[in-house]
Formats: C-alpha cells, sequence, structure tokens
C-alpha cells in the first residue's frame, strides 16, 4: 500500500475528472442543445431560452471534430481552432517578444544605476497598474490597425513584470559575487554576462514567467474587443452564433495552451535555479 | 622599509557620523609592511577593523586615509595580483567547483586555450585534494570544507602575488581545519606566494606565520605588536608544542587578546607614523627583544 505520492495523486485526479464529467454529462438535459435547433428556432429566439449548456459528451465530439481538421480557413469567420490559436499565439509572441526587448535591458539598467531606478520609478509605479485594456482606444486611434494595436496591448500588460523582476533580480545580486567579479578584473560586460545575469536568472525568469501568462489572459480579451482573427475572437464569435459546444472547447483549448507557455517557463525556471 | 612587498602607510577608516551621534573611527595610524614570500595573520578582537582593513589591502574598500602600495604602485582599486579568499567563500553557486576555478583561470589568462585551462584548473584543485568527480558538484552540493578548499584553489589558479584570506577557516570544524591548515601550507610552499591572513584562533596563527599583527579594540584601533614566530618550519603541530617558545609566544599573544588589546585602546595612543612594536622570542627563555615585558596570562 505503498504507492508513490505522484502516482496516488494522479489516481486522485483522473477519478475527480470522472466524478465532475459524470456529474455534468448527467446535469444536462439531452434535448436543449443548442446546436440541435432548427434554424427557424433560431430565428424565432427560442434558442435563448432553450439553448442550455452541452453536456461533455458533444464537447468531446466537438473536439474531434475539430482536432481533426484545425488548420482550414473558409472565409473570414470560418477559420479552424489552429488558425486562430496561431494568430492568438502570434500575437503574443511578437507583443512579449517587443516587451522582452526593451524590459531585460532596461530592467539591467535601472537595477545597477540607483540614479536610473529613481528617475524611472514614478513612470513605472503609474503605468503598471493601469488595465492594459484601457490602452485600447488611444492604441487604435494612434496605431490605427487591429492588428498592431493587439499587439501593442500584449506589449504593454508583459512589460511591467519584466522590467520589475529583472531590475530587482540585478538590484540583488549578492555584493559577494560582485566582489568576486571585481578581484578577477573583470570588464563591465562579462560581469553582466558571467555574474550578474546568471545570479538574477531565476528572478527574471519568474518575471518572464508571470508575464506569458498574464499576456495568455489579456490575449483573449483583447481579440474580442478588436475581432477579426484568434481565439478571443473565435470565443466571441461563437457565443454570437450561440454555439456553446464551441465555446467551451475554445476556453480547454485555451486553458491547455496556458499551461503550456507556463510549464516551458517553469521548465526555463528550473534550468537556470541555484541553490546556494 | 620602501623596499618592502607590501606597506601600509597611515591608514584610516573613518565613518560619518549618524544622526545624532559621534563620527566613528574604526582604526588609524595602521602601518605595516609585509615582505616577499611572508606569511603574516592579523589577530584582534571582532569589530577592530581587520576585514576593512583586508578590503582595503584588497581594493575593494577604501581607506579614509593612508595608502597601501605594492610592489612600488599605490593599490587602488582590486586586482588580480591580489586574490581574495573570503570568509563566506563566496563561490559562484550556479557553477560547478571546477567551473568556479575555471572562471578565475580564464580571467587571469584570456588567451589560454580551454584545455589548457581546464588542465590548469584540475591541477589545482587536486592540490587541495577535490577530485573524482566532486569537482563538477555545484557549491551547495559540496561540504563547508570542500566549499572553502575550491575558494582556496580558485585563488591560487590565479597566482596572484598576494593573498588575502579572511577568516578563511572560521566555519570548519577543528579535523577539517586541521587538514585544510596543511594543505594551505603546502600549496604556499609550494608557490612561494605572500598571504595575509586574519584568524581568530591563536594557534592557527602560530602554527602557520612568520609573524602574527595584533590589533588593539576599536575604535581608534591601531597594530600595536608584531611578533615574529620564528618556529622552524617544516612545522608540525606536535613538534612545535615541544618547543619552548611556543607557549611563550602563546602567552604573550592570549594576554595581548585578553588584558592588553583593551589596555592599549582608546584615542591618541600612539604617535601617527608608529610602527608595529617588534616582539621576538629566542629560544632560550630571554626576554622578547624589543618588546615591553612578556606578560604572563594570570599576570
Ligand atoms: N557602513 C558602516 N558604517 C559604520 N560603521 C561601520 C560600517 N561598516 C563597518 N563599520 C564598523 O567597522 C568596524 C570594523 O568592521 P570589520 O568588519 O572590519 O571588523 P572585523 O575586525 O573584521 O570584525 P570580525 O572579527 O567580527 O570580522 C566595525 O566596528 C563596524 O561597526
Ligand atoms: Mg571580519
Amino acid at each position: 500500500m505503498t504507492m508513490p505520492l505522484r502516482l496516488q495523486a494522479a489516481i486522485l485526479s483522473l477519478a475527480l475528472l470522472a466524478v465532475g464529467l459524470l456529474a455534468w454529462e448527467a446535469a444536462v438535459p439531452r434535448q436543449t442543445l443548442a446546436t440541435e435547433l432548427t434554424e427557424l428556432e433560431l430565428l424565432m429566439g427560442m434558442g435563448a431560452q432553450r439553448a442550455g449548456v452541452p453536456p461533455p459528451s458533444a464537447v468531446f465530439e466537438r473536439a474531434v471534430t475539430m482536432l481533426s481538421d484545425p488548420f482550414y480557413v473558409r472565409g473570414p469567420n470560418d477559420k479552424g481552432i489552429g488558425v486562430q490559436l496561431a494568430y492568438s499565439i502570434w500575437r503574443v509572441l511578437a507583443g512579449y517578444g517587443l516587451a522582452a526587448l526593451i524590459a531585460l535591458p532596461l530592467g539591467f539598467l535601472i537595477g545597477m544605476s540607483p540614479l536610473a531606478y529613481r528617475a524611472l520609478d514614478p513612470f513605472i509605479q503609474v503605468l503598471r497598474p493601469i488595465s492594459p485594456l484601457a490602452w485600447m482606444p488611444l492604441a487604435l486611434f494612434i496605431i490605427r490597425d487591429s492588428q498592431a494595436s493587439a499587439i501593442f496591448v500584449i506589449f504593454i500588460c508583459s512589460i511591467w513584470p519584466m522590467l520589475i523582476n529583472t531590475a530587482f533580480g540585478v538590484a540583488g545580486v549578492r555584493k559577494d559575487w560582485l566582489n568576486v567579479a571585481r578581484t578577477h578584473e573583470l570588464g563591465a560586460l562579462r560581469t553582466a554576462f558571467t555574474v550578474i545575469l546568471p545570479a538574477a536568472a531565476p528572478t527574471i525568469i519568474t518575471g518572464m514567467r508571470i508575464s506569458i501568462g498574464i499576456a495568455w489572459l489579456v490575449i483573449v480579451a483583447a481579440e474580442m474587443l478588436v475581432g477579426g482573427t484568434g481565439i478571443g475572437y473565435f470565443v466571441w464569435n461563437e457565443w454570437n452564433n450561440l454555439d456553446l459546444t464551441s465555446v467551451i472547447f475554445a476556453i480547454l483549448v485555451i486553458g491547455v495552451v496556458g499551461m503550456a507557455l507556463d510549464a516551458f517557463f517553469g521548465a526555463v525556471q528550473r534550468a537556470v535555479s541555484f541553490s546556494e | 622599509m620602501s623596499k618592502s612587498f607590501l606597506s601600509v602607510e597611515g591608514l584610516a577608516k573613518r565613518f560619518p557620523a549618524p544622526k545624532g551621534g559621534k563620527p566613528l573611527t574604526v582604526f588609524e595610524h595602521v602601518n605595516f609592511t609585509v615582505e616577499k614570500g611572508e606569511f603574516v595573520c592579523i589577530i584582534g578582537h571582532s569589530g577592530c577593523g581587520k576585514s576593512t582593513i583586508l578590503n582595503v589591502l584588497a581594493g575593494l574598500d577604501e581607506a579614509s586615509e593612508g595608502a597601501v602600495i605594492m610592489g612600488g604602485r599605490e593599490v587602488k582599486g582590486p586586482s588580480l595580483d591580489r586574490g581574495v579568499v573570503f570568509q563566506n567563500y563566496s563561490l559562484l553557486p550556479w557553477l560547478s567547483a571546477l567551473k568556479n576555478v575555471t572562471f578565475a583561470v580564464r580571467a587571469r589568462h584570456p588567451d589560454w586555450r580551454r584545455e589548457k585551462v581546464t588542465a590548469h584548473a584540475y591541477r589545482h584543485l587536486e592540490m587541495v585534494g577535490i577530485s573524482d568527480g566532486a569537482e563538477h558538484r555545484k557549491p551547495s552540493q559540496l561540504s563547508g570544507g570542500m566549499r572553502q578548499r575550491v575558494s582556496i584553489a580558485r585563488a591560487f589558479a590565479t597566482q596572484p602575488e598576494l593573498l588575502l584570506l579572511d577568516e578563511p577557516f572560521g566555519a570548519l570544524d577543528a579535523l577539517t581545519r586541521g587538514v585544510i591548515q596543511d594543505e594551505l601550507l603546502k600549496v604556499w610552499g609550494e608557490t612561494h606566494q605572500t598571504v595575509f591572513m586574519i584568524t581568530h584562533d591563536v594557534d592557527e596563527a602560530i602554527y602557520l606565520a612568520d609573524r602574527i599583527l595584533l590589533m588593539t579594540n576599536g575604535p581608534f584601533a591601531q597594530v600595536a605588536e608584531s611578533v615574529e614566530i620564528s618556529l622552524p618550519r617544516p612545522r608540525s603541530r606536535d613538534a612545535i608544542v615541544e618547543d619552548p617558545r611556543y607557549y611563550r609566544i602563546r602567552n604573550h599573544l592570549v594576554h595581548f587578546l585578553a588584558r592588553r588589546s583593551k589596555e592599549m585602546s582608546g584615542e591618541r595612543r600612539r604617535e601617527p607614523g608608529a610602527r608595529p612594536t617588534t616582539v621576538r622570542f629566542d629560544a632560550e627563555g630571554e626576554p622578547p627583544a624589543g618588546g615591553p615585558r612578556l606578560y604572563a596570562v594570570n599576570d
């Protein structure tokens, strides 16, 4: 009876999943599926009252059909889930990459220079708590491109945790380690790359991990606003179609992709972490 | 005097007054010299400024007054010519023991090929007994004694002219301490480097040093005496205690720490340019030359 804890946990997880799915399935009356309504019923608005939450079996069936052909494009409002996901991921990576490009060097500067820290701190403190979506109208007006505006919103929301953690990590590098660099006559650049960067890496990666999580949260909302493409738009579009089965499937997909992004940074974090 | 390898002239460290307090002079009028190849220990009570002096010698800290001259040039900032073994080892925890040493070797010899750097690092790790796979472990996976050895290997591997050690064995048990002391002596004997070391342990100082500098208590601490340890080398622990000088030296040191370091402390006790008084114990019960007089511990 001494099963490893991991195995016990896995069995318990599966059991919980099974119980949850069964309860869900049992709670949903079959005949009220929105997908089974006729065109006429929908037009008459009957779907709005009668459409219920689909059972997991329907979601599963939908998942199979959607995943069997994820990359089709049949007009602007009919694209495979893979295509929509690719749009979202591309936007997140673009905005996030730009943010990293600015946040990491700037964070280094702030962390190493008390002057830069004091000068930039008020800006950071004011800009950081702004909801990224509040930037949307301004972005749309200035950039005049919905695609680029979505990327901008990702940029602005993912820059802060990276910037702050980088500055914090760099400023917190132990004096002893900097003294090691000094007694070995390392130049500024070599000190930055061989001592400060590895020492601050765990903190920096933590910031990057928080950022990617926020970016993935925000992209769904941003795409609902700007429309056109992306998994957020897909959810909104299917909701307007009253296709709750697709909405639920899309929600699951969003969760899984978010988990994958987080797992990636979790792995990087483990790779750069060290114990003293 | 000016020909000395290392010469410390009128060193002082003062801190400005905190709010509502008085300014603090940790030490002042610190003058001493170290000859090339010499092994010098410095002893004094906690807080008298030993680490500060060592950091000034290393170029990591700046004195408020005075200068340090090494090899005819004033010390300004850290240099690879002065290797430091920090009290808390200061190994880079994300690098293996070997990488910690190659890090230093590469800094010293940027033009060396990778194999040469690795071989050089291996040789110094072997000198301190880190081998058989231990060199690939991270500092957190090594015992305190092993970390200290790596740290010593790192310092010796850069072949500095002056090696500065800040209580290097403070955190080690007596047995490990003894082993690493012997390793330090061995490496020092092979390389003919100059060593300046802080310790709290009187017996350790006598076993290792050619000369022991005694500091009075702070504030206004000074280097009051320079005790020459004329015990013949190579020394062995059981042989030196048989030497008649051993307990006389030991008594002198213990008495200094127990009483005179306090009696001699205080503002303006010595002239600005005063050198530490040289105390020497000759083989046959003569009074110490130059020293005031020999105190017994229970004096
Ligand atoms: N920033 C500072 N401001 C004021 N006083 C300081 C500061 N830094 C150090 N000191 C004082 O300098 C004195 C010397 O410190 P130092 O670390 O050199 O002592 P030490 O002789 O090495 O002691 P220990 O044996 O405990 O290591 C201490 O009394 C400490 O209070
Ligand atoms: Mg100290």
